[in-house]
């Protein structure tokens, strides 16, 4: 009989972290970190890529500074938008109580960065040989296969979203000279959209 | 010790549908399909033991179309909720 009580809370404890999704995520973030990637895009486009070549299959040589800019203006992106996801994550879970930092989250985390990081890795080695061009493909690319390994472990649609990502990557490739208008594209408009997709349906 | 064993929920009592409470506490929401893939059950018995849980008032359902397929997701009650607890509760308690 003991054994029989122990065993179901051991069940209770398997099922309860195999089926816990991270649902705190909030479509407000989405929507904002559209608006800053397109706020990026332009900067990238005004500074760095306007009256260019360097959207071309070959290798370039980028100027140091240029070089400099483009590294601002990605990580500035990056940094904003990482923090404005975690600020509307904050806003969403604190009514609750439970702190958003649990196993679901983690496992989401983890599972975003994989992909994440390794082609971010890849980017900043495409950028140092001067193939800047391939640049918006291999981020829309690495993005979506984040997505897509993430949405797992939370809102389903997070799946669709990352094909997409996928789609526009290759799309960028495929014509390469409009790389950074299927980046605004992707990262910002699509972005927007879904984010409010999400805060429609999932509004607590 | 009979105190403790009072608070037993007898709904609680098989392990699908002690699933199916698991899932739901940490899940706002779970549709039958996921529900199945996640428990390993068949459609009848999980069907019968989601009837069960939802005559007792612990979860309640939605049905709905996703791309022209129906879909029905359950949702734990707040009954179910306080009830699963205090059965958990029960079940910790017999074990020290």
């Amino acid at each position: 009989m003991k054994k029989d009580y122990s065993e179901d809370l051991r069940e209770i404890r398997d099922i309860m972290q195999r089926s816990s999704r991270f649902i705190s995520l909030s479509g407000l973030s989405g929507v904002s970190t559209g608006i800053i990637a397109l706020i990026g895009a332009f900067l990238a486009y005004q500074i760095v890529f306007k009256d260019t070549e360097f959207l071309v299959y070959n290798q370039v040589h980028l100027p140091y500074e240029r070089m400099v800019n483009l590294l601002l203006i990605a990580s500035g992106t990056l940094i904003l938008s990482i923090g404005n996801a975690i600020f509307f994550t904050r806003i969403k879970t604190q009514p609750y109580q439970h702190h958003g930092w649990d196993v679901a989250s983690k496992r989401l985390f983890i599972n975003l960065l994989i992909p994440l990081v390794s082609g971010g890795i890849l980017c900043l080695l495409f950028l140092w040989k001067g193939f800047v061009g391939v640049l918006p493909s291999l981020t829309l690319i690495f993005y979506g296969l984040a997505l897509v390994n993430g949405s797992k472990y939370t809102f389903s649609e997070i799946r669709s979203l990352g094909i997409i990502q996928i789609i526009l990557g290759l799309l960028a490739f495929a014509f390469l000279r409009y790389g950074l208008l299927f980046w605004a594209f992707g990262f910002g408009l699509v972005q927007i959209l879904y984010g409010l997709m999400i805060q429609r349906k999932y509004k607590l | 010790m009979k105190e403790v064993l009072k608070n037993l929920d007898k709904a609680f009592e098989n392990r699908i549908r002690l699933g199916i409470m698991s899932v739901l506490m940490v899940d706002e929401h779970i549709d039958f399909n996921e529900l199945k893939t996640l428990l390993g059950v068949t459609d009848g018995n999980l069907a019968s033991h989601l009837k069960n849980l939802e005559k007792s008032g612990y979860i309640t359902y939605k049905k709905s179309f996703l791309e022209r397929k129906p879909n029905t997701n359950y949702t734990a009650t707040k009954k179910g909720k306080e009830s699963f607890m205090k059965h958990i509760n029960a079940l910790e308690q017999l074990l020290h």
